[in-house]
């Protein structure tokens, strides 16, 4: 068939233009005519809910997924992509929410892999391949070092090393998918200057994102998607943070946390002196200390890899540590199981979703009982309750929100990121244990999610339980904490009330300064 | 338009679930069997109608068929249990031989009743397979030692060991057999004289043991807290960990229910068919033919049930094409070929997804030339 189309309608201008991208799973529709166009030279953020179809798309523009209708058009040409190598060839680059890096390579040598500079076309010249990443580097203002192992540096400049490797594979269209998830704030300052410098030199940014801060401060245009569907395309410079909320979710948010002051009753958690070491035996906890009181919200703050992760796979029973003491209520738990310590009242928001949090293959129904599947309220003499399974989690599944409503016998792994963390949210809220543990517990969320999230935890803590907050969002640290403790290499550095808590004594204490 | 859609995603749906997937893998599997039986020269036609015809022809072809079956019912529960709970029980060979050795030394020296000693035949081979299963899982579980690997040096240690105890003097047939004495007659499972008659010789309860214990195995699976366990172990070790489940205890668990179901296979075996183990020259293969009945009954119970009589069946049938001057491995490359194109299922769904979706296009795109017109 030949393509009859006139092209007259297609501005050259356009880096990128989809045209009525419909894609289909089965019966259940991702993305519903979606229209999205990106000027070369600009900043294009892609704003919409947990499981609105922001991936879908991107997936279909970087060749990962074919739409089941609709066309793509790159510089003005239409392009049909079968695969991620067609797209890369059209200039397409993506860059990863989670880091595709080799850890024991070097930086340049992760950034040439696949492209690789040689001498007599069989000798790596790792010496013009070190000059070129360098320039390139300079010349947007990214501060590498050439010759770090990945294992070794941070997660900055671990982004930034995948930016130079699409970069190095000639791509004038970058697409970055929650770049800002895992960067401290100092670290999203920096990446915001280096887009704006790609973007100056004329290449095409495409952004996915929830923040609407960053949107604020870095896009130029601001397309949003609700439900699958196209809603809009704003100038940024026309739009306030309120707006862009209210077309996202399709009703208006509010962005503080209410809470009322905190009322702290008796300790529910004391954990004193913790030392603990990782599989290599480097010390990761460090006598730290700390403790949780009823009704009270208690932040810990901290870059990842000071020791946050251990010290709550510890407390809920997952990792043995070396010594120290921790009291549940009064009670020792050190070295118990996980089962006794959930048992004596602690119930946690794991930071691993997908492996801890969930078992994919089972139903949502089943995920919902995970631990409470041996109660009297769930089975009889061993043998499961289905009925009662069921109504239990339908009845959970309209109080958390959970979409879709009709999931209680799909499997979790049917269901966005976002609602699969609603389904934990939901299990561990409604287990109603005195301590609740939660780490990162609105990462991949949207604003309208984040908002439920908030209110859940605020209602537990003022119906008098303890909170453990873990998190590697300033802002939610801050708007969620009654109190902050900062962790620095296995040991609490120091600790603030939120009231007295900003994003720069925050940011220099978490990063080993003096407050 | 929309009644178009629906009727396409239905007949979607419908072919690319598991149940049609095995049926299609099945038909190919005939098909392709058949393309190597023209290239060697049968006729493939007769050939499938030998094996037909040995199974449905006369009603003692149909019992010989359930006699064959039965022992796989065990091993087969035994694999899909294992599979669903996450451990790769390739050991049930080995379980299933000193099942059945236990049965057997259970049957030659208690005298006692039937209805004693049958259950104490049964008990030995449980505990016999379980053990052998449980030794590995402590392996594992306790050191870290791959199970697989473990499991199929189990498989020639049992080998062997049967072999020895055949060979004990106080054991061995007193004539002139390469084989132990025979069970007593009260420890035989066969039915009663008259409907032996009727059916086969070795016509035997083990089928409707075997019955009973798909029920329970699904029952378990299905409807316990017991197989959430370890259906929740299988799926994801760590969210299981998380949520308070002994990991290491439902892994021991599983390889120990798991051994236990191919070990009363051995027993049905001894008790049910020849009533004494004979020297071994080569593994007899039931634990892998237990692999084959699980996958092609999609480690559902009931799946396990019919995927064993079918090839029950077929592995009696194949084994008088000798008769019709076809070479009875016919069957062996049959089943081969099944396990093959099941173990590929989900490319065919992959094809057939990909297959409507052009068909849908293309008539999409012919509705919008007419609109267009």
């Amino acid at each position: 068939m030949t393509e009859h189309k006139t092209n007259s309608d297609i501005n050259a201008d356009f880096a990128v233009e989809m045209k009525n991208i419909t894609k289909m799973f089965g019966s259940f529709t991702a993305n519903e005519n979606i229209n999205l166009k990106v000027k070369r030279g600009e900043i294009h953020a892609v704003l919409g809910e947990n499981g609105a179809g922001k991936t879908t798309l991107m997936n279909i523009l970087y060749g990962l997924y074919q739409p089941t209708s609709g066309e793509i058009f790159i510089n003005g040409e239409k392009k049909e992509f079968s695969g991620p190598g067609d797209a890369i060839k059209c200039g397409i680059g993506m860059v990863h929410q989670h880091f595709m890096l080799a850890m024991p390579f070097t930086v340049t040598e992760n950034i040439i892999l696949g492209e690789e500079i040689t001498k007599h076309k069989i000798c790596l010249d790792m010496q013009s391949a070190r000059s070129a990443v360098q320039e390139r580097a300079e010349r947007y203002g990214m501060d590498i070092d050439p010759d770090a192992k990945i294992e070794d540096i941070s997660v900055g400049m671990q982004q930034r090393v995948e930016i130079l490797k699409v970069l190095f594979r000639g791509a004038d269209i970058l697409i970055f998918d929650e770049p800002t998830a895992s960067l401290t704030p100092q670290e999203i300052e920096e990446f915001m200057l280096i887009i704006k410098r790609l973007a100056s030199d004329g290449k095409a940014i495409i952004l996915i994102t929830h923040k609407l801060k960053e949107i604020l401060t870095a896009a130029d245009k601001c397309t949003i998607i609700r439900r699958g569907k196209y809603i809009d395309t704003v100038d940024v410079k026309n739009t306030s943070e309120s707006e862009l909320a209210s077309l996202m979710v399709g009703r208006s948010v509010s962005f503080c946390v209410e809470k009322k002051e905190s009322i702290p009753g008796d300790t529910v958690l004391e954990v004193k002196n913790l030392c603990a070491r990782d599989y290599r035996g480097v010390q990761i906890l460090n006598n730290l200390n700390l403790y949780v009181k009823r009704g009270e919200i208690l932040g810990i703050a901290g870059v990842d890899g000071n020791g946050q992760s251990e010290l709550v796979e510890i407390l809920t029973g997952l990792r043995k540590a070396d010594s120290g003491s921790i009291l549940v209520n009064g009670k020792e738990m050190f070295g118990s199981s996980a089962r006794s310590i959930f048992e004596s009242g602690v119930s946690s928001i794991p930071e691993d979703r997908q492996k801890h949090g969930l078992i994919l293959d089972f139903s949502v129904s089943s995920n919902l009982v995970l631990q409470n599947y041996r109660t009297p309220a769930f089975s009889k003499n061993g043998f499961l309750d289905h009925k009662k399974i069921l109504s239990y989690a339908e009845k959970t599944i309209k109080k958390y929100d959970i979409r879709p409503q009709d999931s209680a016998n799909s499997k979790a792994s049917s269901l966005s990121g976002g609602n699969q963390q609603k389904v934990i949210i939901a299990r561990e809220v409604d287990n109603d244990k005195d301590l609740l543990i939660a780490v990162n517990p609105t990462r991949g969320l949207d604003v309208g999610a984040i908002e439920y999230v908030h209110k859940y935890i605020v209602a537990q803590r003022d119906k008098g339980k303890a909170i453990l907050l873990v998190s590697f969002e300033l802002d939610e640290i801050i708007n969620l904490s009654d109190r902050i403790d900062v962790i620095y290499s296995g040991r609490i550095r120091g600790e603030l009330l939120s009231k007295d808590a900003d994003e720069k004594t925050l940011g220099l204490m978490m990063a080993g300064g003096n407050a | 338009m929309s009644d178009d859609k629906k009727l396409n995603i239905n007949f979607k749906s419908l072919i690319s679930s598991h149940f049609s997937l095995t049926i299609i893998s099945v038909l190919l599997s005939f098909i392709v069997g058949a393309l190597f039986l023209l290239v060697l020269g049968y006729n493939p036609l007769s050939v499938y109608s030998a094996l037909i015809n040995g199974i449905f022809s006369r009603p003692r072809y149909l019992a010989y068929s359930v006699v064959y079956a039965t022992p796989l019912i065990f091993v087969g529960l035994s694999v899909a249990f294992s599979f669903k709970t996450g451990v790769f029980n390739i050991g049930a060979e080995g379980q299933f031989v000193v099942g059945a050795m236990a049965a057997c030394l259970v049957g030659i020296f208690v005298k006692a009743p039937g209805v004693v000693v049958v259950p104490l035949c049964f008990i030995a081979s449980c505990i016999a397979g379980c053990i052998w299963g449980i030794i590995v899982g402590i392996l594992k579980t306790k050191w870290g030692i791959n199970e697989v690997l473990s499991m199929i040096m189990f498989n020639w240690i049992a080998f062997y060991l049967s072999n020895y105890i055949v060979t004990i003097p106080s054991v061995h047939s007193t004539g002139t057999a390469e084989a132990t004495k025979n069970v007593g007659d009260n420890a035989r499972i066969l039915f009663s004289e008259n409907i032996r008659r009727a059916l086969c010789p070795t016509s035997n309860y083990g089928i409707i043991i075997g019955i009973i214990l798909v029920i329970i195995v699904y029952v378990i699976i299905n409807k316990t807290t017991l197989g959430f366990e370890l259906k929740a172990v299988g799926s994801n070790r760590f969210a299981s960990q998380y949520a308070g489940i002994n990991v290491n205890k439902a892994v021991l668990l599983a390889i120990g229910i798991s051994g236990a179901l191919a070990g009363m296979g051995g027993a049905v075996h001894v008790l049910g068919m020849g009533g004494r183990i004979s020297l071994f020259s080569t593994q007899e293969g039931y634990g892998f033919d237990g692999i084959i009945v699980a996958l092609m009954g999609l480690c559902e119970p009931v799946g396990v049930f019919f995927a064993s009589l079918f090839y029950g069946a077929l592995k009696y049938s194949g084994s008088k094409l000798n008769l019709v001057n076809t070479p009875s491995e016919t069957v062996k490359f049959i089943t081969g070929t099944i396990v093959f194109f099941i173990a590929i299922s989900h490319y065919f769904k992959y094809l057939i997804n990909k297959g409507t979706n052009k068909v849908s296009k293309k008539r999409s795109k012919v509705l919008k030339n007419k609109e267009a017109v």
